[in-house]
């Protein structure tokens, strides 16, 4: 049995490699992190940056040109990579890992109404008989603010929000340890993302799932995360607290990032993007993933991929000079900074 | 399953009962298409009942006179045969044996190439490769010569012509039915239900299978439709059962008389009724096609 102060999930050094008719591609690289019990664990970057690799290698749901290694990869001190495939799916998938998509629009099989796909995943890991298992999705739906009745609906008739609440009803199904939420309010207007948000953090407080929440969007992983991984290029580039990251950020990356959001204190003050486009990836890494695009880059970002630092208790930077953060975040507020 | 799962079950099969029924109104042929099904069907089902002679009988008209090769009349509707045996009520008999093998065999078949290209779609790669090599090799095999080499083997028994038809019609409804199951496997919801721990077998038969049940009922019509032809073809061919009737055996007799110029109905009620029965599945898995394929529809 693990010990309860343990991570849920812990994470060494995961690299995901496609094979593509251009040579490997490194999706992700030496990605490290944990996440604890009962904790929201957010992942942020911009499209392209390996999160919903990241994830899949997890569920082992990658494409078939897609291979996963790591030096550790446990959730509750069972070592996710050596299970056999059967095990996995039946032991793991959905009962202890579940997972919100990307777009709850797609995800559900349009021939079959949602409490049929609601209770497949009950009746595939429990003994449960047809009824038992409705009743529990009546309950789910209860949870998640839908009307049981709906649950005799054929996903088309159900708008992009509810669809979004059935999935993640269908994601608490089996009360599972952790719940994977891959950018779960994306494509749904401010006041239905509102509504899912508050809907999740109600379910948060009443369950004891952890949550890993990946989204592009800095200001919905504020609002819902304990501790933040900022990705780029496949890579963490700074993790730490909520607080720590946005109060003291280290990461030219993260700077930029903070720059190109708007924030109530600073309303009426232009937003600063980050020129550039995020790298293809293609063939092994020499660099800081990030040099191209940093404007505090120098000779040393370009010939070595920098190690993770840890500079703070829990807050790991990847960055060749952590030591001038203090530097770069007055330089980064300026819009000339990032223009030369 | 609990009773409610029972109620439920049937609640969808109304449902999908109903579908059917408005696909199959949907335009005047398909109607038409139905409800000759629908005659031959009971025709089929009552043969015994409904024939007035024995098929094989040497029939006397009401003077006492041998029948042989009376034209269509009130007392032998579709006339007689040389030897005298009532056409009409060897026509009805047939029927029962041709839609026997159409449904049999169709069925079989769809059965057999919804299975190898949904495993094949699915599972890609090797599977794929091999089931498909067997397919293409099936492709170059020409029934006639297939079916005379099988009967010569076997003998001229019901089993082996459906055997025969089986064997070299399910390739088609294979590699549609893969070509759809590939492009379905894509969907993001079959990759949510891998997420949910769903087994490959859940995935093929709960997931991808009803996507691709409107091309799946399409193609079964089809092989119905050349399952009876390709029987018809085989017994004109004299490869039918000897021991039942059929409508192509039925102008493999005509040949064997020898009276094809002379007796006109002994050649005209079978082959209409075989046009007739074809076009007519054909008609119904029109009406099917523009549901599997919406560019076919009227806009």
């Amino acid at each position: 049995m693990s010990n309860p102060q343990d991570p849920l999930l812990s994470v060494r050094n995961l690299g995901v490699v496609y094979n593509t008719s251009q040579g490997p591609v490194h999706a992700v690289s030496n990605v490290s992190f944990d996440v604890r019990e009962n904790e929201v664990f957010g992942i942020a970057g911009e499209s392209g940056c390996g999160k919903s690799t990241l994830i899949k290698a997890l569920l082992r749901l990658l494409a078939e040109n897609g291979t996963a290694t790591a030096d550790r990869c446990t959730y509750r001190g069972r070592a996710l990579m050596d299970m056999d495939e059967e095990d996995f799916r039946r032991e793991i998938l959905w009962q202890e890992i579940s997972m919100v998509p990307q777009s709850a629009m797609a995800s559900f099989n349009p021939v079959h109404r949602v409490g049929d796909q609601v209770i497949e995943s009950i009746q595939a890991h429990r003994d449960d008989s047809r009824a038992q298992a409705m009743e529990r999705a009546a309950e789910l739906f209860d949870v998640v603010g839908l009307e049981p009745g709906l649950l005799k609906s054929y996903p088309h008739e159900f708008s992009g929000g509810m669809r979004q609440r059935a999935m993640i009803a269908m994601a608490l199904s089996l009360d599972p340890g952790l719940i994977i939420m891959d950018e779960p309010t994306t494509g749904l207007d401010v006041l239905v993302q509102e509504r899912i948000l508050r809907r999740i953090r109600e379910i948060r407080s009443e369950l004891k799932s952890s949550i890993i929440l990946i989204t592009h969007d800095i200001a919905v992983i504020a609002e819902m995360s304990d501790r933040i991984a900022i990705m780029y290029g496949g890579e963490i580039m700074e993790q730490a607290s909520a607080i720590d990251l946005f109060e003291n950020p280290h990461h030219p990356y993260t700077l930029g990032l903070k720059n190109a959001f708007p924030s109530i204190t600073t309303l009426g003050t232009e937003l600063i993007s980050i020129p550039g486009s995020p790298p293809t990836l293609v063939g092994p890494v020499q660099s800081c993933p990030f040099a191209p695009r940093c404007p505090f880059d120098d000779a040393i970002c370009h010939s070595a991929n920098p190690e993770a630092k840890e500079i703070a208790e829990g807050h790991i930077v990847r960055c060749a000079h952590s030591a001038d953060a203090a530097r770069f975040r007055e330089l980064a507020k300026e819009k000339s900074t990032w223009l030369s | 399953m609990s009773s409610s799962g029972a109620s439920h079950k049937l609640h969808g099969l109304r449902l999908a009962l109903g579908e059917h029924y408005r696909i199959i109104n949907s335009n005047k042929l398909s109607q038409f298409g139905f409800w000759v099904i629908v005659v031959f069907t009971v025709i089929a089902l009552l043969a015994p009942w409904l024939a007035p002679y024995d098929p094989w009988e040497m029939t006397y008209d009401s003077e006492g006179n041998f029948a042989s090769l009376r034209p269509p009349s009130w007392e032998f509707p579709m006339g007689t045969t040389h030897l005298g045996y009532d056409l009409f009520s060897q026509l009805i008999l047939a029927t029962r044996t041709t839609l026997l093998i159409g449904v049999v065999s169709g069925f079989i078949s769809i059965v057999i190439g919804a299975n190898v290209g949904l495993i094949a779609g699915y599972y890609g790669g090797k599977v794929d490769e091999v089931l498909m090599r067997i397919t293409d090799i099936l492709y170059g095999m020409p029934f006639l010569p297939f079916i005379i080499v099988l009967i010569a083997l076997f003998g001229r028994k019901l089993e082996f012509i459906i055997l025969a038809i089986v064997l070299i019609i399910w390739r088609t409804s294979a590699r549609v039915i893969r070509a759809q199951a590939m492009s379905i496997k894509q969907r993001q919801f079959i990759q949510m239900a891998k997420a949910r721990g769903a087994s490959d077998f859940r995935i093929i038969y709960f997931h991808i299978l009803p996507n691709v049940m409107p091309l799946l009922l399409l193609y079964a019509a089809f092989n119905i439709a050349w399952s009876i032809i390709t029987e018809a073809s085989a017994s004109f061919l004299g490869f039918g059962d000897g021991e039942t009737i059929s409508w192509g055996g039925m102008l493999y007799e005509l040949w064997l008389s020898g009276k094809t110029r002379v007796a006109w109905w002994w050649f005209a009620s079978p082959s209409v009724c075989i046009i007739l029965l074809v076009v007519s599945l054909v008609f119904v898995s029109r009406a099917y096609e523009e549901v599997a394929n919406p560019r076919l529809r009227k806009r």
